[in-house]
């Protein structure tokens, strides 16, 4: 221990960063690691067991199948860092595209309107349920079973039993369904890269104004390596003709970019904002967030808010990939939306995760269900297993939270 | 004798038919920690409470600074200079130092968090207290020992420009190395000139940090004492009753 000067983490060379960095994992401060884990595994197993599996066709859909499911876990972390859950998320999804397709279909409005109405019925959801769990003091997991419910019955009293509309409204259509041109994958990349570069270079700039420490820049360099690696490999692949038929397909899929623009914004808001600091403090202790003056209620109702209006865009992806708004929609997804978000190490208990760490925890969960679909195993299995892996994510969450708070007593 | 920081004349507070604190004078200064000490029942939660603004008092005057003011709420007492360390010390221990010590008043620029201002007057801050126990200002509340804790509670006072620290209990959990630290850190704050009062049950604590002790009695304040020209045994007469000053009606 360095008793001269007060250290914020960013001094030392390379060396000392990483040794930091898996001090950190020591302490069961573990984040997505065993999230990246398991998708490695994964991959590696499903590729041994099907054949069809690492192909460019199946690579592609792999990020479809994980978009929707992504954006729906992004928007339910909001509430678990609050140590709320929202089990209606699904079904508002469902009930605000039943106002879209009612709105364009019977009504015929603009379509444009007709999906920020069903966004509209989502914050108004959300500001219910919030209103509940912050003034009223139910219980977010009583409020939105009920939710989940009434909204099931909505659902069916809107569309009619056994309802099922087609959506033809070609910019829908595209978004879980076209690609984008090969430059415009790469112009992507090239954004991302930009935009992470200039974010790493305005906090240095930062530190350096108020003449603190940086860490060393190569940091900056290896993280955006990473990305342009990664990122170009994808590319690269989706690039490529995946077709099997001689119509060509190829092209980064419209979602995801769609998909990286909601984690972007919401990880800068989750970071970089009032709003975001004061979320993972009423998450970590209302108490103490409440005695330094933060408006605890309305923080809460603010992230019921995000939840189920994110939830309606999650329910828009999921309409387009599969063509039409069904009244049975959205049942099931909510608790592969909770699986993922814990999977990916978002805790149960409130204050702990990241958004990020959802949209890996939805990449695991597609790409088991993915994988048992290839191999043929009975849909039976499919629950079965996704089951396992979030009763085993909550359990090594409960474990990891007993660890860092076992280790207090440390002089 | 300078003037004092805070003085109250012959506050009252009663609960429905209990009087809790019944006409009490008490003062601290400046530079100069004052003990309140006094059996459990005795009325030092309530007298605190009036100070911060959270249960204000019924009856009586309260000056701060020379001037008379009331203190209604906690943001009024706050905004005054009046900070309070709760024995539960209440942090985050999902987020980092800098975090909680900038909690609820965040700095920003361009509408953003400012991350390196902040940490730099965290930093700071500490540094005034000469903290040399923490490592890391960006460490999870979570990761620290009883005393770090302390010591983010009691610097956030400081990043708040306290001009008045009153902490409740402040080593009550601690062990004995944690203990000194924490002491240590009481006694710095008055050394840069806040005043500083110290809820305590342990003499040995009182003994060591403070010049002055006032000795609540059944919401009577029946002593107050300079560190130096009294004895233990005596302080403990007066918590238990048994030496009562002279002129306090029972
Ligand atoms: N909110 C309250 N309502 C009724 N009685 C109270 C309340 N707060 C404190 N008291 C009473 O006032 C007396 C003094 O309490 P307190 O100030 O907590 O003493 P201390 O902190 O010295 O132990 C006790 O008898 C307690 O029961
Ligand atoms: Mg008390």
């Amino acid at each position: 221990m360095n008793s001269q000067s007060l250290g914020s983490g960013h001094e030392g060379s390379l060396r000392d960063q990483i040794g930091a960095y898996f001090q950190r994992l020591r302490t069961g401060e573990m984040g997505a690691l065993p999230a990246v884990v398991a998708l490695v595994l994964l991959a590696v197993l499903f590729s041994a067991l099907s054949p069809y599996f690492l192909t460019k066709l199946n690579f592609a859909n792999l990020f479809v199948q994980a978009a929707e499911l992504a954006t729906l876990a992004i928007a339910l972390v909001f509430v678990l860092l609050l140590a709320e859950i929202d089990l209606s998320a699904g079904v508002t999804a469902g009930v605000g595209m039943a106002i879209f397709t009612i709105l364009n279909q019977k009504l015929g409005l603009d379509p444009f309107i007709s999906i920020v109405a069903g966004l509209a019925f989502g914050a108004l959801v959300g500001s219910t349920l919030g209103f509940f769990v912050a003034k009223i003091g139910v219980p977010s997991f009583v409020v939105s079973l009920g939710f989940f419910l009434a909204f099931q019955g909505l659902q069916l009293i809107m569309l009619g039993d056994g309802g099922i509309f087609r959506v033809d409204v070609p910019f829908i259509k595209s978004l879980m369904n076209d690609n984008l041109p090969g430059w415009a994958g790469w112009a992507f990349l090239g954004i991302m890269l930009a935009v992470s570069a200039f974010l790493s270079l305005w906090d240095r700039a930062r530190r350096r104004n108020a003449g603190l420490v940086n860490r060393p820049i190569s940091l900056m360099f290896i993280k955006l390596a990473t990305i342009a690696v990664l990122g170009g490999i994808a590319i690269g692949i989706l690039n490529e003709n995946r077709s099997v038929s001689i119509i060509d397909i190829s092209g980064v899929p419209i979602v995801v970019p769609v998909v990286i623009g909601i984690l972007f914004v919401g990880t800068f808001v989750l970071d970089r904002t009032k709003f975001g600091r004061h979320l993972y403090a009423v998450g970590g202790n209302p108490e103490a967030a409440r005695r330094s003056g933060i408006k605890v209620a309305k923080v809460r109702i603010t992230a019921f808010i995000v939840c189920s209006t994110l939830a309606v865009f999650s329910g828009l992806l999921h309409a387009s990939r599969i063509g039409s708004v069904e009244s049975t929609a959205g049942r099931t997804i909510v608790l592969s939306g909770v699986a993922a978000a814990v999977v990916g190490g978002v805790s149960l208990f409130g204050g702990r995760g990241r958004l990020v760490h959802a949209v890996i925890g939805a990449l695991v969960i597609a790409i088991i269900d993915n994988g048992l679909g290839l191999i043929g195993l009975p849909a039976g299995i499919n629950f079965l297993v996704t089951g396992g892996v979030l009763t085993a994510a909550a359990t090594v969450d409960a474990l990891s939270r007993k660890r860092s708070s076992g280790s207090i007593v440390r002089t | 004798m300078a003037e004092p920081l805070i003085r109250l004349q012959q506050v009252t507070k009663s609960f429905g038919p209990v009087d809790v604190l019944k006409g009490v004078d008490f003062e601290a200064y400046a530079g100069k920690v004052t003990a309140l000490v006094g059996d459990n029942g005795a009325g030092k939660s309530t007298l605190i409470k009036g100070l911060s603004g959270v249960q204000p008092y019924d009856g009586g005057v309260v000056s701060f600074e020379g001037r008379e003011v009331h203190l209604t709420n906690p943001r009024q007492a706050s905004s005054l200079g009046i900070e309070v360390v709760y024995q539960d010390l209440a942090l985050c221990e999902n987020l980092d130092i800098v975090q909680n010590m900038f909690l609820g008043r965040e700095e920003l620029k361009q509408g953003t968090l400012d991350e390196a201002a902040m940490e730099f007057s965290a930093i700071k801050a500490l540094q005034s207290l000469s903290v040399r126990t923490v490592k890391s200002v960006r460490q999870k509340v979570s990761s620290l020992s009883g005393g770090q804790r302390q010591t983010v509670a009691i610097g956030r006072t400081v990043l708040r420009n306290a001009k008045l620290v009153i902490l409740d209990e402040p080593t009550a959990a601690l062990g004995v190395a944690q203990t000194e630290q924490v002491l240590n850190l009481v006694r710095r704050l008055a050394d840069n000139g806040l005043g500083v009062i110290i809820i305590s049950h342990n003499l040995a604590d009182v003994f060591q940090v403070c010049d002055y002790i006032s000795v609540l009695y059944l919401g009577n304040m029946v002593a107050r004492l300079e560190t130096v020209k009294t004895t233990r045994d005596e302080v403990v007469a007066y918590i238990t009753g048994t030496k009562v000053l002279e002129g306090v009606n029972e």
